[in-house]
């Protein structure tokens, strides 16, 4: 099943002085993971960002399961009602960055309010699930701590336990690992490791790369608002056929 | 007049003080929420009204403000007050007054919460009135706390203004029995600046303990 489909994106800022994402189109099918790589200020977050109902496009279809949330319409691109809007949004997680956990919940009530004001769960229910979840992440002994007690690597497996407890079909990684020291980065990728043996649909902005190349179906590069290469991890990474992708890769390798 | 009977007197006024306090905070913390509302939503009219509104009262003599409000009805639109105006015009006075400082000060809590509260909340679902409610109202409190405490000392001291409009609290009634025969004159003042003073440490007692409670994340 085609669990995300973007055709012909494109986004500028600032009165379209600034083009972000020129003409982006991609699909993610259900149990893959596509990682998604290229230089700063390429356009990931961007298009992450639109594809989480974040940022508004300017052109361009945003499709989940079959249903559009924004449909092209004469080269501008028109959302659907708010209604449909709010299931879209049952449909997709992201973890951020820098975590944006909600501070003056505990761990457990940062998973389990959500699912409570957002899916109408009853309590003992979503409760449950939170438990199961942190279990998971190995943090069930941090329930009743608040996020400023944890560590970087912590609030991140929390964040993304939060994200996992409203079932999303789709599970979006700006990143995910930027902010944290090095040595806390690999507890992350283990868990996203984790899901993506258990086959979790996901999107992965990263600059790991042998992380990518380890643990995703496909990897795109994008570079300058395009995606340049897309395919193989075998073959974007370790073998890529753009000059601009060797480039990039190059910065990396010789690391 | 003896010393008791000062104290007994100024006891009296010092209920109509604190009742002056008590009730521009109850209607002026929660108005404050409404203002900054008004002043962020989508109704441009309405946003500029606020502004104005803000500029206005913060731009303006709160002892200006009562007059208005106190003799305006009468004066400006000729409407006859009722008998017990007096004391309701000081409370709406320093309720619309206090308000605008306080959706000042709000705002400022709001702003500083970080882009990303919002983009979760929305990301998981959670619609604009429980972002708000849930999410950013609860930080911004913590946040305002500071501010909000300053605040609330200066309205100790500013409950005297209603003097203008002939209010009796407890300054005003230090004013009278101090010129009165037989007074206990200048002590009559030493009073009334021990009551604001134990006032205020107690307001500001009561602020850090909301503080403390409020410690357990940051
Ligand atoms: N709200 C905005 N207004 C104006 N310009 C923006 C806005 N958001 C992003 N941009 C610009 O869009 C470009 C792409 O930004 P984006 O964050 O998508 O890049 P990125 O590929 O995620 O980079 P990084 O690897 O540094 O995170 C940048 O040049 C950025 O300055
Ligand atoms: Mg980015």
């Amino acid at each position: 099943m085609r669990v995300l489909e973007m055709n012909h994106v494109k986004k500028s800022f600032d009165n379209e002085t600034i083009h972000v994402l020129r003409d982006i189109s991609l699909h993610v099918d259900e149990g893959e993971v596509v990682a998604i790589i290229g230089p700063s200020g390429s356009g990931k977050s961007t298009l992450l960002r639109c594809a989480t109902l974040l940022t508004q496009m300017d052109s361009g279809d945003l499709i989940y399961t079959g249903t559009y949330a924004a449909r092209d319409e004469g080269g501008r691109s028109v959302y659907a009602e708010k209604k449909i809007l709010k299931e879209i949004r049952a449909c997709f997680g992201l973890v951020f960055q820098n975590f944006n956990l909600f501070p003056h919940y505990s761990v457990l009530k940062n998973l389990t309010d959500p699912q409570i004001s957002v899916l109408g769960r009853k309590k003992a229910e979503a409760e449950k699930k939170a438990r199961e979840l942190l279990a998971k992440m190995g943090l069930e002994d941090k329930a009743d701590a608040y996020p400023c007690q944890l560590s970087g690597g912590q609030q991140q497996r929390v964040a993304i336990a939060r994200a996992l407890a409203m079932e999303p079909k789709i599970l979006f990684f700006d990143e995910p690992t930027s902010a944290l020291d090095p040595e806390l980065t690999g507890e992350i990728l283990k868990v996203i490791r984790a899901l993506a043996e258990e086959h979790m649909t996901m999107v992965i902005v990263t600059h790991e790369m042998a992380f990518a190349r380890d643990v995703a179906d496909r990897v795109i590069f994008m570079d300058g608002g395009v995606i340049v290469e897309e395919g193989a991890p075998e073959d974007v990474i370790s073998n890529p056929k753009e000059e601009r992708t060797r480039q990039f890769l190059s910065r990396f390798s010789a690391e | 007049m003896t010393i008791q009977t000062m104290l007994q007197e100024l006891s009296r006024g010092f209920l109509t003080t604190l009742s002056i306090f008590f009730f521009t905070l109850l209607g002026s913390l929660p108005l404050g929420l409404v203002v900054n509302l008004c002043r962020s939503c989508r109704i441009a009219p309405l946003r500029w009204l606020t502004k104005i509104y803000i500029s206005i009262m913060r731009g303006t003599p709160l002892m200006l403000q009562l007059m208005v409000v106190y003799f305006g009805p009468n004066l400006i639109f000729g409407i006859s007050t009722p008998s017990n105006w007096r004391s309701m015009a000081v409370i709406v006075a320093f309720v619309i007054n206090y308000a605008a400082y306080f959706a000042e000060i709000y705002r400022g809590g709001i702003e500083s919460i970080s882009l990303g509260q919002y983009e979760a909340a929305q990301v998981l679902g959670y619609s604009r009135a429980q972002t708000y409610g849930k999410i950013i109202l609860p930080q911004m409190i913590k946040r305002v706390l500071p501010p909000v405490t300053n605040e609330v000392i200066t309205l100790v001291k500013d409950t005297s203004l209603a003097s203008v409009i002939g209010v009796v609290e407890m300054f005003t009634r230090a004013r009278q029995i101090a010129v009165a025969p037989h007074s206990p004159g200048m002590l009559t003042f030493a009073a009334a600046a021990v009551f604001y003073y134990v006032f205020n440490y107690v307001v500001a007692f009561v602020m850090e303990r909301i503080e403390k409670a409020l410690d357990y994340y940051r």
